[in-house]
């Protein structure tokens, strides 16, 4: 479990707190998603959630983070790294820059974790196949796609088989087949037993994948709940966040005298 | 000067025959053949790795030809200098962080236009007008870094507006925007086709393509397996052929095929089809 309570964090350099209040836990096998529009913060409120704001980036956090009942205030990166695993919008960011193929780039989160060798090697094969990455195994980490980094940056986490993970944009650079592939990954993960907090604009994947979903504005977070009563929240447009695609549709043919039930009918 | 002299060609775009072999050897395009007319909006789709971001690479000269040509506004552009096919093609990357460099918006905005030799008035009205319309002209004095991610690819938007090149070229632009980022790419993309320019854009986004784009092109393994209207792309008879390169119809497009009604791309299309059953 890992709980943000009272939480609001200042950049480093920055008089005014990017989040104000926040509380949100996540418990054990839980999806949860994240939205608001943009920076409102979303990614803020990962950084704080993994614990990188403040203990990588510096800044100013009041209120607490804890894991599993431990508070985490004044815990060096490796410890939270240990905890948390974290996956951000860019994959190129955390890139480790010293593997040289694919396969080592997968392999050393585990290796890391001081894992044996042999443990190491098959959670590596794993987590590539789990993506149907297998064939990008011997490929230089720092020539590839958009979407192909993208999935490298995920299947790195994967072989950690962290606790806990926070992502912000996980499939931002992805096509549908492999915005498909993350989610079964992460319902994987969650079915596992693993806590993630997923930060998305794509409303639809939410849907489909979360269980709660938290909204952020401004700072602050204005609504937490079953995720198809805040994905239908008449507010969600004003807060910035566009509906899933079965909302929108339902709401255009209410708009018009027709019943919105046509959309299930038809998908 | 006011714009580059270009002749009143009636075709933007005319590939032919285009291969592309990185050097590591993936043959990332297999015989593209594409004919995009000036003022056509053309969207590309096609899962990651199909092609889409080397071919339009191919239009502004960042990448030559293994074999095939490929001709902008009727002239070749293996024979046109970069900066003659800078000031015809516009390109906008994914990654706004491989375009941008300057530390201050408005410079960001204005070295396109500059570089093409307008200067004085000219120069501030291309760039507000251009920062005007991605919404960010109260930024101009702004870093580019102190903005998020998705406004630093509207500063890279802006930038090649900026340059009002009669083609515009967008690799994935509403990648990480939200509902506000996305409605003002649409809006974008809409003005650009109201003056007659052409764009071709790539994207994963289908609700987006549907409602965006007269011409949808697929691409699969590096060649164009498709390429119509919303309405033809996104028709039943269409469906195996995009399941094979693992894209799915906008919601609205299924809908419209579950409840009979053909094809309706767009939720607007659905819901006239629905009224219409109704009447």
């Amino acid at each position: 479990m890992l709980a943000l309570r009272g939480a609001s964090y200042r950049y480093a350099g920055y008089a005014k707190a990017a989040v104000h209040d926040v509380d949100l836990v996540l418990a054990d096998g839980e999806i949860v998603g994240l939205v608001g529009a943009n920076e409102a913060g979303k990614s803020t409120i990962c950084l704080v959630a993994s614990g990188l704001a403040p203990a990588s980036i510096g800044g100013g956090l009041t209120g607490t983070l804890t894991i599993d009942g431990e508070p985490m205030a004044g815990r060096p990166v490796y410890d939270l790294a240990a905890r948390v695993a974290v996956g951000f919008q860019d994959p190129a960011t955390q890139r480790s820059g010293i593997a040289a193929t694919v396969f080592e780039e997968v392999a050393l989160g585990p290796m890391n974790l001081g894992l044996p060798a042999a443990e190491t090697i098959a959670r590596a094969r794993e987590a590539l196949a789990l993506l149907r990455i297998q064939d990008l195994a011997d490929r230089d980490p720092a020539r590839l796609s958009g979407g192909q980094g993208q999935l490298v940056a995920i299947a790195s986490l994967l072989a950690m088989r962290p606790r806990h993970v926070v992502l912000d944009e996980p499939t931002a650079q992805l096509d549908p087949e492999g915005t498909r592939l993350v989610a079964e990954a992460l319902r994987s993960m969650a079915a596992a037993g693993t806590a993630l907090l997923v930060a998305e604009q794509k409303t639809d994947l939410l849907d489909e994948l979360c269980g709660r979903v938290v909204v952020v504005a401004d700072g602050r977070i204005v609504a937490d709940g079953p995720t198809a009563g805040i994905l239908g929240d008449e507010r969600l447009e004003s807060w910035g966040v566009e509906p899933p695609a079965r909302v929108r549709l339902g709401r255009a043919l209410a708009a018009r005298g027709l019943d919105p039930a046509a959309v299930e009918v038809g998908a | 000067m006011s714009g580059p002299a270009i002749g009143a060609a009636a075709t933007a775009i005319r590939v032919g025959g285009l291969v592309h072999v990185y050097p590591e050897g993936t043959r990332a395009l297999d015989g593209i053949d594409l004919e995009v007319r000036v003022g056509e909006v053309v969207a590309i789709v096609g899962q990651n790795g199909s092609g889409k971001s080397t071919l339009v690479r191919h239009l502004n000269g960042l990448l030559r030809p293994t074999e095939g040509s490929v001709e902008i506004l009727g002239e070749d552009a293996s024979r046109l200098r970069v900066a003659a096919l800078a000031a015809r093609v516009g390109l906008v990357f994914q990654d706004p962080d491989r375009q941008i460099f300057a530390r201050r918006v408005r410079p960001e905005v204005a070295f396109g236009p500059a570089n093409l030799g307008v200067k004085g008035k000219a120069l501030d009205a291309a760039v507000a007008e251009a920062l005007g319309a991605v919404g960010l002209a109260d930024q101009a004095g702004a870093n580019p870094y102190d903005l998020g991610y998705s406004r630093r690819k509207l500063l890279a938007i802006a930038s090649v507006l900026a340059m009002r090149t009669p083609i515009v070229v967008l690799d994935e632009p509403t990648t990480g925007q939200d509902l506000r980022g996305v409605a003002r790419v649409r809006a974008i993309v809409a003005g650009l086709a109201a003056e007659g320019r052409t764009v071709v854009a790539i994207s994963h986004d289908m609700r987006f393509v549907a409602e965006t784009f007269r011409r949808v092109v697929v691409m699969r393994a590096g060649r164009i397996a498709l390429d119509g209207t919303p309405a033809e792309v996104f028709a039943e008879p269409a469906w195996p052929l995009l399941a094979s390169t693992y894209l799915e119809p906008p919601l609205a497009a299924r809908v419209g095929v579950g409840l009979g009604l053909g094809a309706t791309p767009t939720e607007a299309s659905l819901v006239e089809a629905l009224a219409a059953r109704g009447r």
